[in-house]
């Protein structure tokens, strides 16, 4: 008969509607599958009893396809269809991929995001990730006897908007209802924050095997909300690995190792990582090629030396964060760590060190992230009474915000903005009769639309013509629980309306992210001098316009003098505006408003007079 | 009267119990549904109902109530693993037939 599980009270279900549900670790490295059982989170784990998948997929001639720890083994002899690492390609052009040169992939460009050329005929990174998943939920629906009605999956807090549809559409294709895509450091505080039920700002300190992520969060009554994310795309344990191996060829003195070298000595240099964490030195014995050998013993105190400044490289990110938050090292109530590489004692010290307690780590650092997603999933399924039900807030790692006149950046929804958000602004048209506006969407912190990444771009229509600046244009951006973007705008005198769900072209990379980030710390200075010169220029502008509709329509009333001192105004401020200096801009305009305002009272008087000839006072409604 | 549980399943409702921080025992019912006419229910119990009988097994408690003994007792609830999967197994002589899955029953 069916094995039955113990379900919280009340919450037994008809039989054969089982609401079976999983959290998924999507990693760099590995992945992960869980849930909750019997009302406790657990890891999934296959067949041999391992819990981790390696996130490689081999493509093979047949068409047929190895994942995981069948893939790993052909990765040297296959490499060209043995793809490694996939999440670092998801939503990515091929100009986002860094370090693409040194990959041994057959990278096709394609319209929005790269592809590789497999065996098994061309492949897109959703394609890839598919695979993963599909594993993964074989290996649940195995274990759980039946069919899911959902995954939460954890994405980076970094993700973009084009880096999460791709997660959701690797899944769809791996046939996943995905209930949520839910940000890996807010994971890991469920499994922490639930099990333990503690209120406060925690820290989620990140290393995994190649990249490290800060985040801080809040946890209230049961709300989660993520303050600050920072990090760095390119430090995890493989940079530790790499250290041990050139400490090892130094001491060795070996030079130019071959590739299958190479790789064996990584191996080696891993397990003597991995052996300090709970011993004080450890042995390294390798047999290369060449037929030299090494023997030698890595004694703790040299490791915590040549890896120090890695350790180091994490605190300048958490500092960052910290401050993003508005918060100091005393305000942090608890330190989550996630990854294996968090392991290392010496990175358990210096994170203690530097918030002043020790950090929480009583649950596997490599399994917490795919916990609480299995904990996020049980929820969503409806697997719990209502009265525990808690709600999940995210954040938005980069500004959104419109392209405005002159290339400006017009923030809408600011950076760490809690998600589901929604937000409106009002817009208006910038010429007379302007029936049509185009919408730039735009994400960054950057004053300049130039300096941001372009999301969509698209037109409204219809727009009654009016007079510029009537016109009432309300844009509304609005971010779901799963960090898309979909952006509306709707004119309110007439209610004509257009709307485009932002799937953009190609994400932001998060190299691309800290470096857009730090630009506009470094730029400060000049943003502020570049958005007034902007300002300036479309005043101007406007000006300008505005002064020769004018004439055009009633230049007879100047007499000649007059329209040659305004002309020249004119050419004096279209000189300006071609130039720099905001300042002299601002002058052209002022002076340009001086050589007008005759103009103007006549214009009016005779528009005065114009409205009254022929009517007697007495049909005047004064 | 009674219904029991296999020393096995007894260490697991124990380990699970204690993971979960709460609970004074497993509760075992019949509901009305399901293809066969009868399903099991099987939840963890926050307090005992003043109606309900207790039973105990391996030092965990077993919690019954009495609309549902006559269609359960003499069950041993049993814990076991098939494949990947693992989970309770209810062994009720008092069942005639069962659908396919034996997730409902008839008696």
């Amino acid at each position: 008969m069916a094995l039955l599980q113990i379900t919280e009270p009340g919450m037994s279900t008809a039989p054969h509607q089982h609401r079976l549900a999983v959290g998924i670790d999507l990693g760099t490295t590995n992945s992960l599958v869980a849930t909750v059982r019997n009302g406790i989170a657990v890891v999934l784990s296959d067949g041999k009893g391992r819990s981790l998948l390696p996130s490689i997929v081999r493509y093979k001639a047949d068409g047929s396809v190895d994942v995981g720890y069948a893939a790993q083994g052909a990765q040297s002899a296959d490499p060209r269809n043995t793809i490694v690492s996939v999440k670092r390609f998801m939503g990515r052009g091929l100009k986002d991929v860094s370090h693409i040169e040194s990959m041994p992939y057959d990278f096709l460009d394609a319209e929005g995001m790269v592809r590789l050329r497999t065996a098994a005929g061309v492949k897109s990174p959703v394609e890839v990730s598919a695979e993963i998943l599909k594993s993964l939920r074989a290996r649940a629906e195995a274990s759980l006897g039946g069919e899911l009605v959902g995954a939460v999956i954890t994405v980076p807090a970094y993700f973009d908007d084009a880096q999460r549809q791709a997660t959701k559409d690797a899944a769809t294709l791996a046939g996943l209802n995905v209930l949520r895509l839910l940000n890996e450091p807010t994971a890991a505080a469920i499994a922490y924050g639930l099990d333990n039920s503690s209120e406060g700002v925690y820290a989620v300190f990140d290393l995994g095997g190649g990249t490290f992520d800060i985040s801080i969060l809040k946890l209230s009554r049961g709300v989660f909300e993520v303050l600050a994310t920072n990090g760095d795309a390119s430090l995890g344990g493989d940079d530790f690995d790499q250290r041990v191996y050139c400490w090892i060829l130094d001491d060795a003195k070996i030079r130019f190792p071959s590739i299958e070298d190479t790789r064996h000595l990584l191996l080696k240099a891993r397990e003597a990582k991995e052996m300090l964490t709970s011993h004080d030195e450890a042995p390294i014995h390798a047999a290369l090629r060449t037929g030299e050998q090494v023997n030698l013993t890595l004694k703790i105190d040299t490791f915590a030396d040549i890896t120090k400044n890695l350790i180091t490289k994490t605190l300048a990110p958490t500092r960052k964060a910290l401050r993003d938050a508005g918060l100091t090292v005393d305000d942090i109530k608890g330190v989550v760590m996630v990854g294996g590489a968090t392991r290392m004692p010496q990175v358990q010290r210096a994170v203690a060190e530097y918030f002043k307690q020790e950090p929480l780590t009583n649950l596997d650092p490599e399994k917490v992230v795919a916990l609480g997603a299995a904990m996020q999933a049980n929820v969503l399924a409806g697997n719990r009474a209502g009265a525990d039900d808690w709600l999940l807030l995210d954040v938005i790692p980069l500004s959104l915000g419109l392209e405005t006149m002159g290339g400006l950046t017009e923030k809408v929804i600011p950076r760490n903005s809690t998600i589901p958000i929604a937000k409106a602004q009002e817009f208006t048209t910038f010429k007379d009769g302007q029936t049509a506006m185009s919408f730039h969407v735009v994400q960054g912190e950057r004053e300049l639309v130039s300096d941001c990444r372009s999301l969509a771009k698209f037109e409204l229509r219809g727009i009654p013509p009016m007079v510029a600046g009537a016109a009432r244009i309300r844009v509304t951006f609005q971010v779901d629980a799963d960090g898309l973007l979909s952006v509306s705008a709707r004119e309110m005198t007439s209610g004509v309306e257009a709307s485009i769900r932002v799937k953009p072209s190609y994400g932001l990379t998060d190299d691309e992210i800290a470096g857009m980030l730090k630009e506009s710390i470094d730029n400060v200075g000049d943003d502020v001098q570049a958005r007034n010169l902007r300002e300036q220029q479309v005043e101007a502008q406007r000006l300008i316009e505005a002064v020769e509709a004018a004439l055009a329509a009633d230049g007879g009333l100047l007499r000649v003098e007059e329209r040659t001192d305004i002309d020249e105004e004119i050419a004096s401020l279209k000189k300006r505006i071609a130039g720099t200096d905001h300042r002299a801009i601002k002058a052209g305009i002022d002076s340009l408003n001086a050589a007008t305002q005759d103009f103007a009272a006549r214009r009016m008087d005779q528009g005065v007079k114009r409205a009254l000839t022929g009517h007697k006072v007495i049909e005047l409604k004064l | 009267m009674s219904v029991t549980m296999t020393e096995k399943a007894a260490k697991h409702v124990a380990n699970f119990i204690a993971k979960r921080g709460k609970g004074v025992g497993v509760r075992i019912g019949v509901k009305t549904s399901g293809c066969s006419g009868m399903s099991y229910k099987l939840e963890f119990a926050d307090e005992a109902a003043p109606e309900d009988i207790v039973f105990e097994s391996h030092g965990v408690k077993v919690l019954v109530d009495p609309k549902s003994l006559p269609y359960v007792d003499g069950t041993e609830l049993d814990f076991a693993r098939e494949g990947l999967n693992e989970g309770f197994k209810f062994n009720n002589p008092n069942v005639k037939d069962q659908c396919g899955c034996g997730e409902s029953f008839n008696v």
